[in-house]
């Protein structure tokens, strides 16, 4: 954590990294093409926002796509992928990182989107239960082993339980069952089937395996 | 309430540690340096914290990823972990796994799999308390105000401390903190004018020193890594977090051990309990009592009985006393 000089004179220079200015470029890219999904018109424009703030006009990559799209600095993913991208698979249970309902893929990796900041994820790649379907819109195998299985009952919790099941196989096709359980403990399913998610975790486990061998490669076969 | 916004604030997302320090000394106590989040956003969103400037630490490569080398004579046997990695890449990391399966056990243990994948160790440990009179927003002694709700009559105090209250009675909520004390790790704690190096044992504060903050670090601080020395490197480990649930929630009390153990006689030890005070709490006396003994049952059973001596629980927290007692006799007698 050195290498660093700690003196006082980065005071008066200005952020390091360009960032200023390609965050100028962009807006005006924006601004050209008109392709932003806008709130300007609802919210004032900040008032003497702190010198290299967060700009508003953002870009994501969001299942495969890139959205354009005005961002609050204090604005979770929740928020954006539910009421700014018409997103709205991914659902707001707690808010608090306490269901894991707004269960999201940033990077392959589950995450709670309810406690991320959008502006933390520029330049990543999101997934939500919107981006798992294959070419011809056929389900992802968790979801056809979920329906399999009987997973949902009142299916609030489900988007959240195919994110989570879906990034743990990405990061190990062939879990234990004990690894499952774990990967999946920070999902709450009020209905209590959590057995019921289980099994079908292992299901798609298993028929993504088969179907992998069946197909002689180590990719997961949609349809 | 429950699914509006946080109150606005802007957001600075510096790219190296040199500007994050800069940016907090000239905020001030304007400035909220933000790291996985997990603690920050609940006290946003329950608008128990507003601050005009939130840091983004995320951005500062620098402050992210495991290194092989720490502290002391033995550094080259030592790691250094940097504040922003995750608890996840703590857990995965193999050189942290290897030498200290402590470490890797507490961070395996923190809430849930999500929070793990953003969480770091550094908020981990710098955490506020979950007493929920304080996070409710009661303007109680660690407020600024002039009275304990917790410790208070009728209170509902099952959670908190059964030692060393001072005015307070809310403990620290940490799995991993335990772990450091007792691997002898050392914080590195910097701001815009020095670094200072600060042990895992005296970073965390006691409230009859400074009852409104977790830790040593002042406003214009960061912790920026954590350095273990290679002293303990693959000891003998023992690590047990007894909670509600097993998920999510925190410890009502854990127990981190690390001992040496030649020829069936113990060495040395650390053994440092979490959740029951307000600092990890470093069980010295326990760790003379069994030091030079061999570990055996009737050693772990004097360790039990000599851990809880003293503790001074509250209405509702006597369970605490044979907890703490039976998970320090567990890691007396652990032979992993």
């Amino acid at each position: 954590m050195s290498g660093h000089d700690p003196s006082w004179q980065g005071l008066l220079s200005p952020l390091p990294g360009g960032d200023a200015l390609s965050r100028r470029g962009f807006i005006k890219s924006v601004i050209a093409t008109g392709a932003s999904v806008s709130a300007m018109s609802w919210f004032p424009a900040p008032q003497g926002a702190a010198r290299g703030a967060v700009g508003r006009l953002i870009s994501l990559e969001v299942n495969g796509r890139t959205r354009r799209v005005d961002v609050l600095p204090q604005e979770t993913l929740a928020m954006t992928l539910r009421y700014k991208l018409g997103l709205t698979g991914t659902k707001l249970g707690c808010d608090r990182a306490e269901c894991g309902a707004c269960t999201v893929m940033i990077d392959g990796v589950a995450h709670y989107s309810c406690s991320t900041l959008t502006q933390r994820v520029r330049g990543r790649e999101i997934t939500t239960v919107e981006g798992l379907e294959g070419p011809g819109g056929e389900l992802h195998p968790v979801q056809r082993a979920f329906i399999d299985e009987l997973g949902p009952q009142c299916g609030f919790c489900t988007p959240g339980q195919v994110m989570a099941a879906a990034a743990l196989l990405r990061a190990n096709p062939n879990p234990t069952r004990d690894a499952a359980r774990r990967a999946m403990s920070g999902n709450l399913c009020r209905c209590g089937a959590y057995d019921h998610y289980l099994n079908g975790v292992m299901r798609a486990a298993r028929e993504a395996s088969g179907a992998a061998r069946a197909t002689g490669a180590g990719e997961v076969s949609h349809g | 309430m429950m699914n509006d916004m946080m109150t606005g604030f802007d957001l600075l997302q510096p790219t190296d540690l040199s500007s994050a320090l800069d940016l907090l000394s000239r905020h001030g106590a304007d400035a909220w340096p933000l790291a996985g989040g997990y603690d920050s956003f609940d006290w946003f969103k329950n608008r128990g914290k507003q601050p005009a400037v939130v840091i983004d630490l995320e951005g500062i490569e620098e402050l992210r990823g495991v290194r092989e080398g720490g502290p002391g004579p033995d550094g080259d046997r030592g790691v250094t972990i940097g504040a922003m990695t995750t608890l996840a890449a703590v857990e995965a990391d193999p050189l942290i796994r290897s030498r200290y399966a402590l470490l890797a056990a507490a961070a395996a243990q923190v809430a849930s799999p999500q929070i793990r994948n953003a969480g770091t160790i550094g908020g981990n440990v710098c955490q506020d308390t979950r007493c929920w009179y304080y996070r409710y927003g009661m303007t109680c002694y660690r407020a600024g105000g002039n009275t304990c709700y917790a410790g208070a009559p009728g209170a509902m105090n099952r959670e908190h401390a059964i030692f060393g209250a001072d005015r307070c009675v809310a403990v620290t909520p940490s799995d991993v903190a335990p772990a450091l004390v007792a691997l002898d790790a050392e914080m590195i704690v910097r701001n815009a004018r020095r670094e200072t190096v600060v042990p895992a044992a005296e970073f965390f504060m006691p409230p009859g020193v400074d009852i409104t903050r977790m830790t040593v670090l002042g406003e214009r601080d960061l912790l920026t890594a954590i350095r273990v020395p290679g002293r303990w490197a693959g000891a003998d480990f023992h690590f047990e977090k007894v909670a509600d649930r097993k998920t999510w929630d925190f410890a009502l009390v854990s127990v981190a051990a690390a001992v040496r153990v030649n020829g069936g006689v113990i060495e040395d030890a650390r053994i440092v309990a979490g959740a029951v005070q307000c600092v990890p709490r470093r069980m010295t006396a326990v760790e003379d009592l069994v030091r030079g003994r061999p570990r055996d049952e009737e050693t772990a059973e004097m360790a039990g009985e000599l851990a809880v001596r003293g503790a001074d629980p509250l209405d509702y927290n006597h369970f605490k006393i044979p907890l703490l007692g039976n998970l320090v006799k567990r890691a007396v007698r652990a032979t992993s």
